[in-house]
């Protein structure tokens, strides 16, 4: 290993913005997009959980 | 047919393939975040410093995995969207639709780690340099093929006009890949070279490829969930679909 500190390690031998802002982009969006992706998913769901009550409600009242 | 064939056919309709989909997912985020916790320790802790470019190669471990799977995700798109387009299988066709957002990212996520190397390495966030210009190209049609599908109401023109732009896209990335060789450009060769042995310590080599693995894996799971959506959205007046969400 070639730190000897971790001010030495985030300091990235004088690269810090450089680095950590390559290294932080990817993270960020790898967190981001799948956040999203799950949203879809889920609102979608929602919506289909909505429209099958909606049909049973008029279900129920059709045959009072 | 024979039996297998007829089982591949089954996975081709979106009802068996949403649950299917749904079983994979966990899978592939492990494998992602074995490959990345590995490939982030060989990246940071075992990689030497390089004897030009100090820590700052470093950018390497995310820059050419993001590369490599921007031109590949690229390639698995314009396959499903081709084969949506000859055979008319659903899901090929949301296979495709659910790609582009990702490889759009890697693109993206190319462009800027390149454009943070550039600058300490070349002086130069951004030159018109051959494999720079053709990697943006890249992103564009990403997005172009996401607007055009977006612009486009009935889902099934919309996979065809699509399937269209991706297959003409494809021209564009032996370009890219062949772009360091064609022309004189600022930007390093290709660092793994089929004919010849890496130039680079084994290593560093092997963090990139953990990281590419990574990569990789993030990819299918992401594509995956997004797909999973898609689907819903799309087959939402089946009977099958109302019966899925519980």
């Amino acid at each position: 290993m070639q730190w000897n500190s971790v001010g030495e390690f985030f300091a990235m031998g004088g690269y810090a913005f450089y680095v950590w802002g390559s290294f932080g982009a990817c993270l960020l969006l790898m967190i981001v997009e799948p956040l999203l992706a799950r949203r879809r998913l889920s609102e979608v769901r929602q919506s289909l959980i909505r429209e099958r009550l909606a049909d049973e409600l008029d279900l129920q009242q059709k045959s009072q | 047919m024979s039996q297998s064939i007829i089982q591949w056919f089954r996975f081709a309709s979106p009802q068996s393939f949403y649950p299917l989909a749904g079983r994979m997912i966990p899978w592939f985020w492990a494998a992602a975040a074995a490959f990345g916790i590995a490939g982030l320790w060989i990246s940071f802790f075992v990689a030497p410093t390089d004897a030009q470019q100090g820590e700052g190669y470093r950018i390497i471990f995310v820059h050419v995995p993001a590369s490599w799977m921007s031109m590949f995700i690229y390639l698995v798109m314009a396959f499903w969207a081709g084969l949506g387009l000859a055979l008319n299988t659903r899901v090929s066709a949301m296979m495709a639709q659910s790609l582009a957002p990702t490889g759009a990212l890697m693109a993206a996520l190319s462009l800027w780690t390149g454009a943070l190397w550039g600058k300490p390495m070349w002086g130069a966030w951004w030159v018109w340099d051959a494999r720079l210009t053709s990697e943006l190209i890249l992103f564009f049609l990403y997005l172009g093929f996401m607007a055009l599908q977006a612009a486009i109401d009935d889902p099934r023109r919309a996979d065809k006009a699509g399937a269209i732009l991706a297959l003409v896209g494809v021209v564009n990335i032996p370009i890219i890949y062949f772009s360091v060789k064609w022309w004189n450009t600022l930007h390093q060769g290709s660092t793994i070279n089929l004919n010849k042995a890496p130039s680079m310590a084994q290593t560093m080599l092997w963090g990139m490829l953990l990281m590419a693995l990574a990569f990789w894996m993030y990819s299918i799971a992401v594509s995956l969930m997004r797909v999973r959506a898609i689907i819903l959205e799309r087959e939402r007046h089946t009977e099958w679909v109302k019966h899925a969400v519980e």
